[in-house]
């Protein structure tokens, strides 16, 4: 039933129909909303047979998903930001044991300088760690691809992640179809481990391995990788004949048919995209958009089919490496390998910078005509940073940058006094 | 459209009842959240649009077709009128006129029907007993653009809050809507005179 809900309710409703044995989360905006709704839903007996624990922190969260997991229940957690770094021991271990975990990752920019808002830093920061990470664009996709993770995830046995852009999406009223409880139960089966922990029969996960076997462990976790990557599309599909709307997959294509400039994006911006997209095609612009779904494992093939016939291919992330440039722009160009289109990147959005039409047109003008470099940040203020760079030249001064431009610009800065 | 106010005055829960009622109307609706300082007191904007067609983008709406001011205090503070056409609705939660306010140059800049006062927190003390503006500034926009139905606010009230609460919060909506219909029966007449 259509219903007009803030995305982070729809988010607690549709994981508490998964029916999950173990929900265990600690609280960091912009995830706060889902594990109060979900909380909430265990108080009053809707979500039944669902142990809610409150744990101390976002370290023990994951370690307790690893133990509910491994002890044969369905396990879920939701963080974001400072929180999943505070985890990334126990999340790198999660994917290593081969653990069916889902989680919510409310994308937030990580600090330093604090920041609560929305940009990709925290996704990016676990990309290796062998998690299956799925980018929603609307809170629709964000509620469906949980029902997703979970099938995906207990038949592969692999961790998923469901990347949904925090306040943009979790704090967003927008109608949902949130899954119905009878069809999520024909599109998820109860959850059959593999092994249960039983004190009766005693085993042990989370061997030692050496250097005789630690490539062929790592490899056969890379291969699975690429099974998840074969399960995809096909997860997807069925979710389309049982819900009756498209939801997931690999990629997602736009007006890109005919494109020669297509930008690739991630996440929820892809819909203001498409907006200025439609709005340049009236003025005979060939643009067209490219979302990535799955972002881990990266489908090379599906963007290589995608992305072919582009002369350019103009890569908008939340996020980058510092000291080199794009991290989504390097996966694209690597994908696109001895294909014509020329890859750029343009960095956007970073620690909830809303990215606008206005600006977005100026990028697509300047890649039609050819003229965007290899690397660019969208509304970059460039006398601010020159500022700083002066002051940085004629004084040489270890320690951090964010309280000069914080007088620069005239916001009361953090220091105290 | 887009809400100002006060951290504690209820601009994001405006913003959602709002996209609640056109939802209600069979539209579509995106309300959201401008987040800052998480503070009461603190200035606090939220936006919400309103479309026949599903609504795809997400950047904060910077030329409004319509205004709900909820604290008029911050006029010295944020530049609220930003991005508002000359045929843009304002509402203004005051007791007093554009005149007393001071802010006659706005009622030349946008059409006088258009740009309504109505003094919502004390409508809300009536009848809910707490300063809160909110879903009585719906009712008066209601009135104002009709972009959403009183009907549909009630509704949207009614859906949010238990039973005592919503009843109160849909009498001050209707007492601010009946308010702003006799101002623009009042602006028409004189405007006939």
């Amino acid at each position: 039933m259509l219903e007009q809900i803030e995305g982070s309710r729809a988010v607690a409703k549709t994981v508490a129909r998964c029916r999950p044995e173990v929900v265990c989360a600690y609280p960091i905006s912009p995830q706060t909303h889902i594990i109060e709704a979900i909380g909430a839903l265990v108080r009053s007996g809707e979500l039944a047979r669902c142990e809610f624990i409150n744990v101390e922190s976002e370290f023990a969260a994951m370690s307790v998903a690893i133990g509910a997991s491994a002890a044969g229940a369905r396990a879920y957690t939701a963080t974001a930001s400072q929180g999943l770094l505070f985890m990334i021991e126990a999340v790198y271990n999660a994917a290593g044991l081969g653990l069916p975990v889902v989680m919510t990752l409310a994308n937030r920019a990580v600090g330093a300088p604090i920041n609560i808002w929305n940009d990709h830093s925290d996704a990016m920061a676990v990309r290796d760690a062998g998690w299956v990470q799925l980018f929603a664009e609307t809170n629709q996709e964000a509620a469906d691809l949980h029902v997703q993770a979970f099938r995906l995830a207990e038949e592969l046995s692999v961790p998923v992640m469901v990347c949904m852009d925090g306040f943009v999406l979790t704090h967003a009223f927008e109608q949902v179809d949130v899954p119905e409880q009878d069809l999520v139960d024909a599109f998820l089966p109860p959850y059959e481990p593999r092994q249960v922990l039983d004190p009766a029969d005693p085993v042990s996960i989370g061997a030692m391995v050496g250097p005789e076997a630690f490539e062929e462990v790592r490899y056969l976790a890379h291969v699975r990788q690429l099974a998840v990557l074969e399960q995809i599309p096909v997860v997807a599909a069925e979710f389309e004949r049982t819900f009756g709307r498209r939801s997931g997959g690999l990629v997602s294509s736009y007006r890109a048919e005919d494109a020669e400039v297509v930008v690739v994006a991630l996440g929820s911006v892809l819909g203001t995209i498409k907006d200025t997209v439609d709005e340049r095609r009236e003025q005979g612009e060939r643009i067209g958009v490219v979302g990535i779904t799955s972002f881990r494992p990266f489908p090379r093939e599906a963007v290589r089919q995608v992305l072919s016939a582009a002369r350019q291919v103009v890569v908008i992330e939340k996020a980058f490496s510092i000291g080199f440039g794009g991290v989504l722009a390097t996966d694209v160009a690597m994908a696109l390998q001895g294909l014509p289109p020329e890859v750029v990147s343009v960095v956007a959005g970073l620690g909830g910078r809303p990215i606008t039409t206005v600006s977005l047109r100026r990028v697509l003008q300047a890649a039609v005509n050819d003229r965007l470099p290899p690397l660019t940040f969208l509304d970059l203020d460039e006398d601010l940073v020159r500022h700083e760079l002066e002051r940085m030249a004629a004084t040489r001064r270890s320690g951090p940058t964010a309280e000069n431009l914080l007088r620069d610009l005239g916001v009361p800065s953090g220091h105290i006094g | 459209m887009r809400i100002h106010g006060r951290g504690g005055q209820g601009v994001v829960t405006a913003a959602e009842l709002l996209s609640v009622a056109a939802f209600r109307e069979g539209r579509f609706s995106l309300a959201f959240p401008s987040f800052g300082s998480e503070r009461t007191g603190a200035p606090v904007v939220a936006f919400c649009r309103i479309d026949g067609r599903p609504i795809r983008s997400r950047e904060p709406i910077v030329e409004p077709d319509a205004l709900i001011i909820e604290d008029v205090t911050l006029i010295h503070q944020v530049d609220l009128f930003a991005g508002l056409g000359p045929d843009g609705y304002v509402l203004v939660n005051t007791s007093r006129s554009f005149e007393e306010l001071g802010l006659t140059g706005l009622v030349e800049r946008f059409s006088p029907e258009r740009l309504v006062c109505v003094p919502a927190t004390e409508i809300a003390l009536e009848h809910i007993g707490r300063p809160l503006p909110n879903a009585v500034l719906l009712g008066g926009f209601a009135a104002l653009c009709e972009v959403v139905s009183l009907e549909a606010v009630a509704m949207a009230v009614r859906e949010r809050f238990g039973r005592v609460l919503a009843e109160s919060n849909v009498a001050a909506a209707s007492d601010a809507a009946e308010r702003v219909h006799q101002h623009l029966k009042e602006w028409s007449r004189a405007r006939a005179d």
